[in-house]
C-alpha cells in the first residue's frame, strides 16, 4: 500500500524540484503520445525543446520567445496576486482585449500626429486603464453584491470579444484599408509602435513584464501588502483578525491583474499584432492561468514558466509543420505539463510512505 | 474477581517523531466508570481512537468479552458494542435532532419511530431532548445529549466520553452525571476522559494516569486528592499563579450597549453588552461555548465593527476602528481558534509574529517589513514563553496546539497592550504551561493593563479574575466581584435561559 502523509513543513527540496520533475515527466509521457501517433518521439521532443533555442534557425525563433513569453508573464503575474489571495480572475483574456482596444483607440485617435513622447505613454495608460476598468466590473460586483468573480470575469471575456469584433469592423476599421477588416497598423507608425528592436523581438511589453517580475518579487518578499495577500489566501479569518480589509484586497488584486493584462494587450496590438482585428486575441489570457500555476505563483517561477510555455508554443508550431503532428497533440502536451506539475506538487506537502498491506 | 469486560494489553502506537502510546495496559470493568487522566499530548486521544477502531496499534492486543478485539473501523467497533461521544460534535446544524441521529445509523428506522425511541431513551436516562428541534438552535449541552442518545440507541457495552463536561454548565454536568450513574448501574462500562480532577473524584471508580504515552500510575480517585492526581499527571509539583492584590485604576475601556449581529450562520448576536475595564483589572467572562464568545472577541478586536458610542477607549469612540488601528491604541486580542484565526497554519512563526505585532513592535518601514526585527521578536516570544520549536522559521502548523497557544498569547502580551482580550487562553495547554500563561496575564494586569479573559474553564476564571460576568446567548450578566461568588451562583449566572431541568431519574435501587 502506498500512503500519503502530510509533511509538518512544506519540503524545500520538492518546491524547487517539482517543476523540473514535471517537465521531465511531460517529456516522457509526451514522447509516448508522439510514438503512439506514429511520429518519432525523440525527434519531436527535439523539435519542441531544442530547435527553437539552439537549432539552425534560432535567430528567427529566439525573438519569438520574447514576443510570446512577455504577455504570458505579464498577465500571469497579475493573476498570481489574486490567486494567492483566493481571488479568481479567469477573465484576463477580456481585460487583455479591452486594454488593447482602449490603447489602440488612443493611438488611432491621434493619427497622424507624430509626437511619440506624448502618444505612446498615453496609449500605455489607456491600455492599463482599460484592463483595470474591465476587471473592476467583477471586482465591484463581488464587493457590493457578493457575486462570483470567476463567472463574471469569464462572461466578460465574451462581451469583450464581441466589442472587439464590432470595433475591428466598425469604428476602428482602417479608412484606407480597401474594405479589409481591421484597423490601421499601429506598429508602422513611430508615434504608436511598441517596438524597441523588432529584429530581436524587444518591445515595451517585454520591458514591462520584466519590471513587473521585479516589483512582484519585492512585493511578496518585503512588503506588507504581499504578506496580506498571502495571508488572505491561506487563512482568511487570520487575515481579518490581522486587519486586512477583504474588499480592498479584492479590488487591488483584480485591478492590478486587469491593468497588467491591459498593458499586455496594448503592447501586443501596437507591436507584434499591429492591427485591431477580429481574431486579435489568441488565448494568452487563459494560457496565463496555466503559466501562473506552473510558476507556482512565484514571480521568478512565472518568468521561467512563461518562457517554457512560449517555447512549447513555438516548438509545437515547428513540430506541427515539420513532422505533421496534429495541433490537438500539442495542446494535449501542454495540458500534460500542468497535469504533471499538479501531480508532482503533492510531494511538496506530502510524503509517500510505503506500507505493508494489512498493516495500516 | 470477575473477568474484566475489556482488557488492553501492551498497546503501542508510534507516529513519525512521537510515540503516542507505549505499552499501555489496563482493564475496564462492566458497571464501573474508569477515568483516563493525562495532560494534552499524553496519548489519551490515541488510546481511545484505538479502542474505537480509528487507529490501529503497532503492537499490543485488546480483548473484549473474552474474545480478541481488533476493530478495523469505527463501524466494527460499534457493532462490537463500543460507543463514543467525541469532544467536538459531528452534527448538522440545519437538521433536526432525529435526522441527525438517523444519519449516524446503519439502517435507520422511519423517522417517526426513531423520534419515539429518542423520546423513550431521553426519558429513561433523564436527558431532556425534543427530537424535532433543529440542532442549530440547541445549546452545547443539548447537542451533547444528541450525541449521547445516538450512542445509547446502540445499547453499548463500553461508552467512551472524551472531555464531556468542557462545554457544560455545572447544572448540566449534574444532569450528565446522573445519566452516567444510571448507565453504570445497568452494567455499562464507561471510559471517562477528563482533566477536571474534582469531577473524576465525584464520578469515577478507577483512574489510569498517562504521561507521554505511558501509564505512570493508577489510583482510586475517591481516595486520592486532586492535587496528588495532578502531580501524577504532570510528573512534578504544580505552580499556582499568585497575584498581588492591587487597587483597580482608572477606567480604560467602556463597553456601553454593544450590540452586533454574528457574521456566521447559527452564530450568536451580541445584545446590549455593558462593562467597564479598569487598569489593573482582570475580568473573567464565563459561559458555555457558542454563547457569543467568538463574537465578543471579534467585536473588541475590531473584526466586527460596532456602532457609534458602543465601545470607547480613554474616552474616545473606537467602535468604528479596524483591528490595526485598535492595536495602535493598545488594544490587543487573542482569539480562541489558533489555527487559521489567531495564526496562519502554513506560515512561519516569524510571519505569524508580523500578523498582529506590526504596528506596536514597529516592524514595518513605509510598508516594507523588517524581517530581521520580526524574527527577533518571534525569537523573543519563543524564549520568554517557552515555545517548543526548532526555530522561528517553522510553520505554525508544525507546533502542537499548546505550544502554538503559548506563542499566540506571548505575541500579544509582549506587545505590552493596555487592554488584552483573550478567549480560552489555556485551552489544550498542559498544566504547567497553563499556569505560566495565567501568571503572565496577572503580571500584565499588575503592570496596569486591563485584561478580559473569556473562558469556559471556571476554575481558571476563579483563580485569576477580580470580577466575573457570564455570557449567555449574547447577553452579558452584570459583573460581580469574583471572591464573593459560589459555584452554585456561577452556575445560575451561566445557565441563564437554558432549561435547567434536573434529571428525573428513578434512583437505581
Amino acid at each position: 500500500m502506498i500512503a500519503l502523509e502530510k509533511r509538518p513543513q512544506p519540503s524545500q527540496f520538492w518546491s524547487f524540484a517539482a517543476p523540473i520533475v514535471a517537465v521531465i515527466l511531460t517529456m516522457i509521457f509526451g514522447a509516448a503520445l508522439f510514438a503512439m501517433l506514429g511520429k518519432p518521439p525523440i525527434e519531436a521532443l527535439g523539435k519542441i525543446f531544442w530547435e527553437p533555442l539552439f537549432g539552425e534557425y534560432n535567430f528567427f525563433y529566439l525573438p519569438q520567445l520574447l514576443i510570446k513569453g512577455a504577455p504570458l508573464v505579464a498577465i500571469a503575474l497579475g493573476l498570481s496576486l489574486g490567486f494567492k489571495a483566493g481571488i479568481w480572475n479567469i477573465g484576463a483574456e477580456g481585460q487583455y482585449i479591452i486594454g488593447a482596444l482602449c490603447g489602440a483607440g488612443v493611438g488611432l485617435a491621434f493619427y497622424p500626429m507624430e509626437a511619440r513622447w506624448l502618444i505612446f505613454p498615453v496609449m500605455l495608460i489607456a491600455g492599463a486603464f482599460g484592463g483595470f476598468a474591465w476587471a473592476m466590473i467583477p471586482g465591484i460586483l463581488r464587493v457590493k453584491f457578493n457575486t462570483n468573480e470567476i463567472l463574471v470575469s469569464l462572461m466578460l471575456v465574451y462581451v469583450a470579444e464581441q466589442l472587439l469584433a464590432s470595433m475591428a469592423l466598425g469604428v476602428m476599421k482602417n479608412p484606407d484599408g480597401m474594405g479589409f477588416p481591421g484597423s490601421r497598423n499601429l506598429s508602422q507608425y513611430a508615434s504608436s509602435s511598441s517596438w524597441i528592436d523588432q529584429s530581436n523581438g524587444m518591445h515595451w511589453g517585454v520591458v514591462i513584464a520584466l519590471i513587473g517580475v521585479i516589483f512582484a518579487y519585492i512585493l511578496f518578499a518585503k512588503h506588507i501588502l504581499g504578506f496580506q495577500i498571502k495571508l488572505a489566501g491561506q487563512a482568511p479569518r487570520a487575515a481579518a483578525f490581522s486587519g486586512v480589509s477583504p474588499a480592498r484586497l479584492v479590488l487591488f488584486c483584480l485591478g492590478t491583474s486587469g491593468a497588467l493584462a491591459g498593458i499586455a494587450g496594448l503592447t501586443e496590438v501596437s507591436g507584434p499584432a499591429g492591427i485591431v482585428s477580429i481574431d486579435f486575441n489568441v488565448g494568452y489570457g487563459f494560457t496565463a492561468i496555466i503559466v501562473a500555476f506552473l510558476g507556482r505563483l512565484h514571480p521568478v517561477g512565472i518568468l521561467f514558466a512563461g518562457a517554457l510555455m512560449a517555447l512549447t508554443y513555438i516548438g509545437g508550431d515547428i513540430a506541427q509543420s515539420s513532422l505533421g503532428l496534429p495541433k490537438a497533440a500539442m495542446q494535449m502536451f501542454q495540458g500534460m505539463l500542468l497535469f504533471c506539475l499538479l501531480g508532482v506538487d503533492v510531494l511538496t506537502n506530502y510524503r509517500v510512505r510505503m506500507m505493508k498491506r494489512g498493516a495500516v | 474477581m470477575t473477568e474484566p469486560l475489556m482488557k488492553l494489553v501492551e498497546l503501542t502506537k508510534a507516529y513519525p517523531g512521537v510515540v503516542a502510546n507505549s505499552d499501555v495496559s489496563f482493564n475496564i470493568e462492566a458497571g464501573k466508570v474508569h477515568a483516563l487522566l493525562g495532560e494534552n499530548g499524553a496519548g489519551k486521544s490515541t488510546l481511545v481512537k484505538t479502542i474505537y477502531g480509528l487507529v490501529k496499534p503497532d503492537t499490543g492486543t485488546m480483548v473484549l468479552d473474552g474474545k480478541p478485539f481488533t476493530p478495523t473501523e469505527p463501524r466494527a467497533a460499534r457493532a462490537a458494542g463500543i460507543a463514543m461521544v467525541f469532544q467536538h460534535f459531528s452534527l448538522f446544524e440545519a437538521l433536526t435532532v432525529a435526522e441527525n441521529v438517523a444519519l449516524g445509523m446503519e439502517n435507520p428506522p422511519p423517522l417517526r419511530d426513531l423520534a419515539q425511541r429518542i423520546r423513550d431513551v431521553s426519558e429513561t436516562y433523564g436527558l431532556p431532548l425534543d427530537p424535532s428541534r433543529i440542532v442549530g438552535d440547541l445549546s452545547a449541552g443539548e447537542r451533547q445529549r444528541v450525541e449521547i442518545i445516538r450512542c445509547l440507541l446502540q445499547d453499548p457495552k463500553v461508552l467512551i466520553m472524551d472531555e464531556p463536561t468542557s462545554v457544560l454548565t455545572p447544572q448540566e454536568v449534574d444532569i450528565l452525571f446522573e445519566t452516567l450513574r444510571k448507565l453504570k448501574s445497568e452494567g455499562t462500562a464507561i471510559l471517562y476522559i477528563s482533566h477536571k480532577l474534582e469531577e473524576i473524584r465525584a464520578l469515577c471508580d478507577h483512574a489510569t494516569v498517562l504521561r507521554l504515552g505511558k501509564v505512570v500510575g493508577t489510583c482510586d480517585p475517591r481516595e486520592t486528592s486532586a492535587r496528588e492526581m495532578a502531580e501524577l499527571m504532570v510528573g512534578g509539583t504544580l505552580h499556582v499563579p499568585k497575584r498581588e492584590a492591587g487597587e483597580a485604576g482608572e477606567t480604560l475601556m467602556q463597553i456601553n450597549g454593544l450590540s452586533a449581529p454574528s457574521p456566521r450562520e447559527f452564530g450568536t448576536s451580541l445584545k446590549d453588552i455593558r462593562i467597564d475595564v479598569r487598569a489593573g483589572d482582570v475580568i473573567g467572562i464565563g459561559g458555555v461555548a457558542g454563547n457569543g464568545q467568538d463574537e465578543l472577541l471579534s467585536a473588541l478586536s475590531g473584526e466586527i465593527r460596532a456602532g457609534a458610542g458602543q465601545i470607547s477607549f480613554l474616552g474616545n469612540d473606537i467602535g468604528h476602528l479596524a483591528p490595526d488601528a485598535r492595536r495602535t491604541l493598545g488594544i490587543c486580542a487573542a482569539p480562541e481558534e489558533r489555527m487559521g484565526h489567531a495564526a496562519a497554519p502554513d506560515m512561519s512563526l516569524t510571519e505569524n509574529a508580523a500578523l498582529t505585532a506590526r504596528k506596536r513592535k514597529d516592524l514595518t518601514n513605509n510598508g516594507f517589513i523588517d524581517w530581521g526585527k520580526t524574527r527577533n521578536f518571534a525569537n523573543e516570544i519563543i524564549e520568554r514563553f517557552d515555545v517548543r520549536t526548532p526555530g522561528p522559521g517553522n510553520a505554525a502548523r508544525s507546533l502542537s496546539g499548546g505550544n502554538l497557544q503559548k506563542f499566540v498569547i506571548g505575541r500579544e502580551i509582549l506587545q505590552d497592550p493596555q487592554i488584552l482580550i483573550v478567549n480560552q487562553p489555556t485551552w489544550g495547554v498542559d498544566a504547567s504551561a497553563a499556569a505560566a500563561i495565567r501568571q503572565a496575564l496577572l503580571d500584565l494586569a499588575a503592570k496596569g493593563a486591563g485584561v478580559i479573559v473569556i473562558s469556559q474553564d471556571l476554575d481558571e476564571l476563579m483563580e485569576i479574575s477580580d470580577s466575573f460576568a457570564a455570557l449567555n446567548e449574547g447577553r452579558l450578566s452584570k459583573p460581580r466581584p469574583a471572591k464573593e461568588l459560589t459555584v452554585e451562583e456561577i452556575g445560575l449566572m451561566l445557565g441563564g435561559a437554558h432549561d435547567m431541568e434536573v434529571a428525573h431519574v428513578e434512583t437505581a435501587s
